[in-house]
């Protein structure tokens, strides 16, 4: 026994340090991330500097480079996606929250959405190239645009389809946090249904579907296969939702492989841009979503 | 009944109606996706397209057997990566709710969660593919192990806070020690939790495209070496759906077809164990 404990207490501390060092791991690598983006983009930061995000070419032949494009065609597709995307996920929410907690039809969207949420992205793309592309260029044949298909409009549709599931599920979730006894005060007062989802629902839930929205926000803003197989990629800065645009995402995934030199330093820096923007979206969604767990938790005990 | 009760009922029946009609609509692109699937990938599935090699451009025929060998290398490169890792640091967590080597591992969870792909493809590019000098498949699975990483941390973090603390203390009191008690009672009975999280994280990882596109990058024979270029499902839909030959999309329906079989099929078992294996005391 005596001769053990030493024995037991060096695996007790290989253990507790083994645990610890897996940890700090995770915070390594994400610091890790940052650094490497940086340092590699460094050449671009100097040569371009913060007018890297006004320039409007991105021309790799004269090595000038300008992010305009990328970020505008970013913003308004991922903008558009939330757009399409929030009577959808809402109505899915308030469905599986408030109207049907239970039951097999419920039960059946809840699955259907999850499947939804599960098939890849480049699948996505897939679909979308030989389903939405056509009946997007019969659109623009009907409306009397240059009937490309690819761009903004598409890349816009298929990611609203990609991200109802993400805001569904959350404010899903958040719904069924609204405390029972409010709604039933609201009912005894005699209000309907409806006045009671619009009257005491969705304002005390709102903060959580706001945060539900902003990480499907970081979603669309972070995709990338699907988009690069419709937007079109076009560096030029987009005129319409019709035009085809290039994503910061996207160009990435187009140019990368080939680019040396300063080439190279523009897509991280772009990258590194693209890693704040979704880390800063992601913190903010999540945060808003943990307060009202911990603010729920406290009202039921 | 006043006018005034009438118009409020039908209104509150007008919004029921306005919920149902839009939860179901978006269920639309779904059964499209899968209807498209299935018809356009069942007519291209054989055995020939399960176990032979692409043919060059001009040749008629050939399969996707290098890819779907490619994407078992990656989960089982990806995997062997990041769970020993992952549940490791999902204990610490657990462990200490509070802290501020805590507090940061959760919020680097969150970051990593939330990271794009593309830029963890790039991320790889540089750490590994830049000095190795070659593309490989090394380097996508290292990609994809920084996917799975925050997943598997999660949903171990949570199962583990599950498990009664009685069960703890009453290992502990028989004077085992602490850190037999943590892997011989408590991550057992987390078991069904985490083998789910592991899962999850698997079927995310397999229908990943962007961290591959300059990592495992591509490979049109039949490679096992991890550190050569390789071949997965997701990287060959890409490059068949990007080419102008017929042929080649009905291929991308096809390899389209045996992703989703897989993922699905991955989802519905972590589905079925975290529903038969669910802890209850």
């Amino acid at each position: 026994m005596t001769r053990s404990t030493p024995n037991i207490d060096r695996s007790e501390r290989t253990f507790t340090v083994v645990l610890a060092i897996s940890g700090g791991f995770i915070v390594l690598l994400l610091i890790g991330i940052m650094v490497t983006l940086f340092f590699n983009s460094l050449p671009a930061i100097r040569e371009f500097g913060a007018g890297f995000f006004i320039g409007k070419t991105w021309n790799a032949a004269a090595e000038t480079f300008g992010a305009l494009p990328f970020l505008v065609g970013t913003l308004v597709t991922s903008f558009l996606a939330l757009l399409i995307s929030v009577p959808f996920s809402l109505a899915i929410a308030l469905f599986l929250g408030e109207y049907y907690r239970e039951g097999a039809v419920s039960g059946f969207l809840r699955s259907a959405v999850e499947v939804l949420a599960g098939i890849p992205s480049v699948i996505y793309g897939l679909w979308g190239l030989f389903l939405l592309m056509p009946a997007v260029r019969y659109i623009e044949m009907k409306l009397g645009v240059a009937p490309q298909g690819v761009g903004i409009l598409t890349s816009s549709l298929i990611l609203a389809i990609m991200i109802i599931p993400f805001a569904a599920s959350i404010g899903r979730e958040v719904i069924t946090f609204v405390p029972g006894d409010l709604k039933e005060a609201a009912y005894s007062l005699g209000a309907t249904r409806f006045e009671v989802v619009r009257n005491i629902v969705v304002p005390y839930a709102r903060s959580g579907i706001i945060a539900g929205i902003l990480l499907s926000l970081g979603r669309a803003i972070g995709e990338t296969m699907a988009v690069t197989m419709l937007i079109g990629n076009s560096n030029f800065l987009p005129t319409s939702i019709f035009s085809p645009a290039n994503t910061m995402a996207s160009v990435i995934a187009n140019e990368f492989a080939e680019a040396t030199g300063v080439t190279s330093a523009s897509l991280i820096y772009l990258a590194l841009v693209l890693f704040f923007v979704t880390m800063l979206v992601n913190i903010a969604g999540t945060w808003v979503i943990q307060k009202l767990t911990v603010e729920s938790s406290r009202e039921v005990t | 009944m006043h006018d005034n009760v009438r118009a409020r009922l039908a209104k509150d029946t007008i919004f029921k109606g306005i919920v149902c009609l839009f939860a179901f609509v978006s269920l639309l692109p779904l059964f499209l996706i899968l209807y498209y699937i299935t018809r356009n990938g069942i007519a291209v599935i054989n055995w020939e397209f399960l176990t032979s090699l692409p043919r060059p451009t001009g040749e008629t025929g050939g399969g996707v057997f290098n890819a779907i060998v490619g994407t078992l290398v990656l989960i089982v490169l990806s995997g062997a990566l990041s769970i020993p890792c992952g549940i490791a640091a999902g204990v610490y967590l657990a462990e200490h709710q509070a802290g501020k080597l805590g507090n940061a591992i959760r919020l680097s969870v969150v970051v990593l969660q939330g990271t794009p792909s593309i830029v963890i493809g790039i991320i790889a590019y540089l750490w590994i593919v830049g000095p190795l000098k070659t593309f490989s498949a090394f380097s996508g699975g290292i990609a994809l192990a920084v996917m799975m990483l925050p997943v598997i941390v999660k949903t171990t973090e949570e199962t583990l806070k599950l498990v009664p603390y009685h069960l703890k203390e009453a290992s502990l009191a028989l004077g085992v020690p602490y850190y037999r008690t943590m892997l011989k009672v408590v991550l057992p009975s987390g078991m069904s939790g985490i083998l789910t999280g592991i899962l999850l994280s698997v079927a995310r990882i397999t229908g990943e495209t962007a961290p591959l596109l300059f990592t495992a990058f591509g490979n049109q024979f039949m490679n096992v070496n991890i550190f050569k270029p390789i071949d997965s499902l997701p990287y060959r839909i890409f490059y068949y759906a990007m080419s102008p030959y017929p042929e080649w999309h009905s291929f991308a329906w096809g390899a389209s077809f045996i992703l989703v079989v897989l993922t699905l099929s991955l989802n519905l078992v972590a589905r079925g164990i975290s529903a038969k294996w669910k802890i209850q005391y």
